[in-house]
């Protein structure tokens, strides 16, 4: 080590600057996970690509109007698999991302610095913002170009948009962090956290129309938050027209947001109780 | 001068497993001072109590002042810390990690001449993903010591090496040594604490065995000295007058005389040996 490296500038004066704020690393972190989400291979075709891949083959398979509604078949798996990339940007990428980094030490490297630890949170947040803003964008784009998917045009719609997007994805980040102290290790988490994530897609409406669905296992999806997103997105994207598919005949949009509001609520309750900082080998 | 570390009557429990059992510790600042043990000796466990990241079952424990089971970030920013394992930020590079965490300390050092200081100048662009397990714990000390820390702690840093990287490793502790900073490493090899140590503590079984420097622990200096021939043996203060004695009897020459002191493994063996009860 030479000299110039470790510096011999007197360090007790170092004690009298500021210490960086929460919002300034929470930044800097939302930058470097988004980098390093981008960069791992596995994640991105996990969370990111899937929706998409699934949208361009069902689209393809499946063409065709759905009893006289103007609303084409590839139109619903659009807002559907608009729902679930949400949903997975938040809960899938987190509970497994969160579960890594509790299991690869970065949870335990950035406890022992003076990094506030909201902003781990806030990069986490970020991270998800950005893959999930991506997701929509890719998704409508292949809508648009691919399946004659038109965007509404009225404000009114977008307005909905924005808040079955924000709750949504709030929604799903916060039951994923709370989920990502489940598996006992990274390796074991792809399949905890994926396993439930890909049943409920099947019954909530993401991939088999409700219609064709015993009325059990719709009262278990109508737990779940992800029936409502995608009953959110299919309310700004199909119109008035599709309403007649809906069960009730209606999109609900107050029960919508009733619902993903309550697992906003009960989500940020189960991470405040449950999330651990360490691995089950850190004492 | 004040201690960096003060301990005392610190215990530790897992379950059944007493893992630390009444250490006493002073570590002044500006020291190196090393903790040597066997696997399993509680090496980590007390390290890690010092850093903040385990609670203490008992006992008073004092670090740069703090209580460290009530961590503040103005303590945090003044030690650094190097984990026994971590697998972290591997999509990052070199340099993209360092520079990251530089920006959570008040007054860091410069990230590229930290980079230099560990030696990865050349794998600065380099995922930390594709680093040699030697060069993924250079990583881990630029971290430790980028905060400019008073304290920096090091658990097993070199476990794993093979014996080249280690002495290039030693180069480095002993730059930060040099540089003023209290270090605290934990090693369970015998000549890394003597190669780097101002003081050692010899730990087995949760408790402090042996305590002093490398070469008197464990009353090397002062060690009888055992002398061995063809028809016997014995352990004496005095070896010159045995062996004159022996001389006398043999009228000349003892056949297979010799003469030999416990070396530091050997002190250390049997310090480690029988420590418990
Ligand atoms: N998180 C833990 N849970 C249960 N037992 C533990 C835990 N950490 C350490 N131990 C046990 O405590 C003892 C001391 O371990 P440790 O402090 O890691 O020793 P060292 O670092 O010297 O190898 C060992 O018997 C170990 O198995
Ligand atoms: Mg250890």
């Amino acid at each position: 080590m030479t000299d110039t490296a470790t510096g011999t500038a007197p360090r007790r004066t170092a004690a009298t600057r500021a210490m960086p704020s929460a919002l300034k690393l929470g930044l800097s972190r939302g930058a470097v996970e988004t980098k390093m989400f981008f960069r791992e291979k596995d994640a991105v075709v996990f969370t990111f690509a899937f929706p998409i891949v699934l949208l361009m083959l069902f689209g393809s398979i499946f063409a065709g109007d759905l009893e006289g509604t103007g609303v084409t078949v590839s139109q619903l798996y659009t807002a559907g698999l608009i729902g679930a990339g949400v949903m997975g940007a938040g809960f899938q990428n987190l509970g497994i991302g969160i579960a890594g980094d509790r299991d690869d030490g970065t949870l335990k490297r950035l406890a022992g610095t003076p990094m506030p630890r909201s902003a781990y949170f806030i990069g986490k947040i970020i991270n998800v913002l950005v893959i999930a803003f991506l997701e929509v964008a890719i998704l409508l784009a292949i809508g648009v170009v691919m399946y004659d998917l038109d965007l509404p045009s009225e404000v009114s719609s977008w307005v909905t948009f924005a808040w079955v997007f924000v709750l949504g994805v709030t929604a799903a980040a916060l039951l994923g962090t709370a989920a990502s102290s489940l598996p006992r290790s990274a390796k074991s988490a792809a399949a905890v956290i994926s396993m439930p994530f890909v049943v409920l897609q099947f019954i909530s409406g993401v991939f088999i129309p409700f219609t064709q669905m015993p009325e059990w296992l719709i009262n278990i999806a109508s737990v779940f938050p992800l029936k409502w997103m995608c009953q959110g997105f299919r309310a700004v994207f199909l119109g008035d027209g599709g309403a007649a598919l809906e069960l009730t005949k209606s999109y609900e949009l107050g029960r919508v947001a009733l619902v993903l509001a309550a697992w906003v609520i009960g989500g940020l309750v189960l991470c405040l109780t449950t999330f651990r900082w360490k691995g089950r080998r850190d004492g | 001068m004040t201690n960096a570390i003060e301990v005392r009557g610190l215990t530790k429990r897992y379950g059944d497993v007493q893992a630390v059992s009444g250490i006493d510790l002073d570590i002044s600042q500006g020291e190196v001072f090393a903790i040597l043990g066997p696997n399993g000796a509680g090496k980590s466990t007390t390290v890690e109590i010092l850093e903040g990241y385990r609670k203490r079952d008992s006992g008073e424990v004092a670090v740069l002042g703090v209580d460290p089971a009530r961590p503040t970030r103005e303590w945090r920013s003044r030690i650094g810390i190097v984990l026994q394992s971590a697998n972290d930020a591997a999509e990052l590079s070199v340099r993209e990690t360092v520079r990251h965490f530089a920006g959570y300390y008040p007054n860091p050092r410069d990230p590229d001449e930290v980079i230099a200081a560990v030696g990865l100048t050349e794998s600065a662009n380099k995922r930390v993903r594709q680093l040699s397990g030697g060069q993924r714990r250079r990583v881990d000390v630029a971290l430790g010591v980028l905060g400019d820390p008073e304290l920096i702690f090091l658990d097993e840093p070199t476990t794993g090496f093979d014996p080249e990287a280690r002495r290039q490793f030693w180069e480095l502790i002993e730059g930060l040594a040099h540089n003023g900073s209290t270090i605290v490493l934990t090693t369970h090899y015998l000549d890394e604490a003597e190669a780097l140590a101002d003081r050692v503590a010899v730990i087995a079984g949760g408790r402090i065995v042996a305590e002093g420097e490398p070469a008197t622990l464990g009353g090397r200096a002062t060690a009888k000295a055992v002398v061995t021939w063809q028809d016997g043996s014995v352990e004496t203060d005095t070896p010159t007058e045995t062996v004159l004695e022996l001389s006398r009897r043999y009228e000349g020459e003892v056949p297979g005389l010799a003469v030999a002191r416990p070396t530091l493994e050997d002190i250390y063996l049997k310090l480690i040996e029988a420590p418990r009860d």
